[in-house]
């Protein structure tokens, strides 16, 4: 007994791996289809984007690379689907070199090729600005002083959208899908109160419990967090997509770390007893 | 299989990075480097094109056209940031490194203005005012003293001491980051309470840590079976 304790206590760590590897491969070709219950957070969200009518402007901000793209593509995405379902026009930027193609394809996807909508009419995309907090702070003064041109390098003269739209206070709401920094903490701290502008955040799951509290006073009117908010807010707008796919799998791997942690505790305490007792 | 070139390069890499799990090995390497160097060079890019073409080449271009009676409008000044620029680059090189304090200095201040604003009434005021709450709020006591069953009632009673732990939970954690009074007896056990508390936060963000990891884990997995071995992931 005490050996197979002391082995366990000593695993090797790649068996772990191992484990884990099986325990979120299976459910992706055999899912447990478990139940997913909405939080509050995610509801604001979605009903914050609900209040929105026809024609107003939004302001997108994907500030995510690569890094981040499993776990807010498909917030992106859903937010994208619910906007233009709705009818409302978009403005986006990134302040994350990265982000460019991540945005791109999005509003390709969505705006060009699932709802046809009309670039420079119905939605903008301003591109990469380098500035982090200061770009926040001027743009609630002023798109086309941050912004002369688009990403494709047309003047915003040209672009009639951006006749209506110049700052935070001509858009009705603020959608942040961010990583980390520059991101949605800058965009409280810079833009929320300074401007008076409406802000909603879909956010990976490391920043989540940093922004609950934004939510809880009210300078975030919703928050997603990480792929279970995305799998929660695809319910919502009833368009399952990879969030919810991947919930069964990630499920199954919360629950086996879980179960890693007990026994790997309570073996280490039955074999310190018995060091303390020799 | 795919028949995709890209995405045949994009599933070797994947594995010749999840190959570092099993041991560190030179086909981790040989991709972990040629990462470093892609990034690089897209980030390079990425800043010329959109910081140093748009703010500095073309006004100054302009301003020098203007010199010679171009019809724009002359934004010299901008050569002055220049040459803070180049400052900065005097303390990677040999000789008197001072010259890169002024353009530090300068970011310092500048970043630490916005910051301290920022925090302050972005989080600071809007945080406090936030935990300004009744120990006891109306709405979750009348919600409590409803409760039609034994579930409603522990339900209703975690709501009723919502506000009582955020308070107990704020208080003694930033009593344990009070050291001027040594902490001992009842202040130690105010302490001990925001230990626990902090633990608590600690685990939450542990907790969201492990779901984003699963998440990226889960994309690869993801992109290996469906995208590149063109199996069918049943949602």
């Amino acid at each position: 007994m005490a050996g197979v304790l002391h082995r366990i206590e000593h695993v090797d760590r790649r068996i772990i791996f191992l484990i884990m590897l099986v325990s979120i491969s299976v459910p992706l070709f055999y899912p447990m289809n478990l139940p997913i219950r909405v939080s509050p957070e995610v509801r604001l969200y979605y009903e914050a984007i609900e209040a929105l009518e026809a024609g107003d402007v939004v302001y997108l901000a994907a500030d995510y690379d690569p890094g981040s793209k499993p776990e807010l593509d498909p917030m992106l995405k859903a937010s994208l689907e619910h906007l233009l379902r709705k009818d409302i026009r978009i403005v986006s930027a990134t302040l994350w070199p990265a982000g460019v193609p991540l945005l791109e394809a999005g509003l390709d996807t969505y705006a060009r090729d699932k709802y046809s909508r009309e670039y420079g009419v119905d939605y903008v995309n301003l591109g990469f600005k380098e500035g982090k907090e200061n770009v926040m702070v001027q743009l609630g003064k002023s798109f086309r002083a941050v912004f002369p041109t688009d990403a494709y390098g047309t003047p915003l003269e040209e672009l009639p959208l951006m006749a209506e739209v110049d700052r935070f206070a001509d858009v009705k709401l603020l959608v942040l899908i961010s990583a980390g920094y520059p991101g949605t903490k800058e965009w409280v701290q810079q833009v929320r109160n300074r401007y008076n502008a409406p802000m909603i955040s879909g956010c990976t799951a490391v920043s989540a419990p940093e922004y609950y509290p934004y939510v809880s006073s009210n300078q975030l009117s919703g928050l997603l967090g990480g792929l279970s908010g995305a799998a929660e807010y695809e319910q919502l707008i009833g368009e399952p997509a990879w969030g919810t796919t991947g919930m069964s799998a990630q499920s199954l791997g919360h629950v086996t770390i879980v179960i890693l942690i007990l026994i790997g505790n309570v073996v280490y305490l039955i074999n310190h007893r018995r060091k303390v007792a020799a | 299989m795919s028949a995709d070139l890209w995405v045949w390069v994009a599933a070797i890499f994947t594995l010749a990075i999840m190959s570092y799990l099993y041991k560190d090995n030179p086909v981790y390497k040989v991709a972990e480097y040629l990462f470093v160097g892609v990034a690089s060079g897209y980030y390079l890019s990425t800043y010329y094109q959109n910081v140093m073409v748009p703010n500095l080449f073309i006004p100054v271009g302009d301003g020098v056209s203007a010199l010679f009676g171009g019809q724009v409008t002359p934004d010299l000044w901008r050569l002055f940031a220049l040459v803070l620029g180049i400052m900065l680059f005097t303390r990677v090189m040999p000789g008197p490194s001072w010259p890169s304090r002024w353009p530090m200095g300068l970011l310092v201040g500048a970043y630490s203005g916005l910051a301290i604003i920022g925090f302050a009434q972005g989080d600071l005021m809007a945080q406090l005012q936030d935990a300004m709450i009744p120990a006891v709020d109306g709405d979750s006591l009348r919600q409590f003293s409803e409760s039609q069953s034994v579930g409603d009632y522990v339900i209703n009673s975690l709501w009723v001491i919502g506000n009582i732990s955020l308070i107990v939970g704020l208080l003694s954690t930033l009593y344990y980051f009070f050291f001027s009074k040594e902490h001992r007896g009842v202040s130690g056990h105010v302490a001990k309470v925001g230990i626990w508390f902090l633990m608590i936060s600690f685990g939450a963000s542990y907790g969201f840590t492990v779901m984003a990891r699963v998440s990226l884990a889960l994309d690869r997995l993801r992109f290996l079976f469906q995208d590149w071995m063109g199996f069918t992931i049943i949602s």
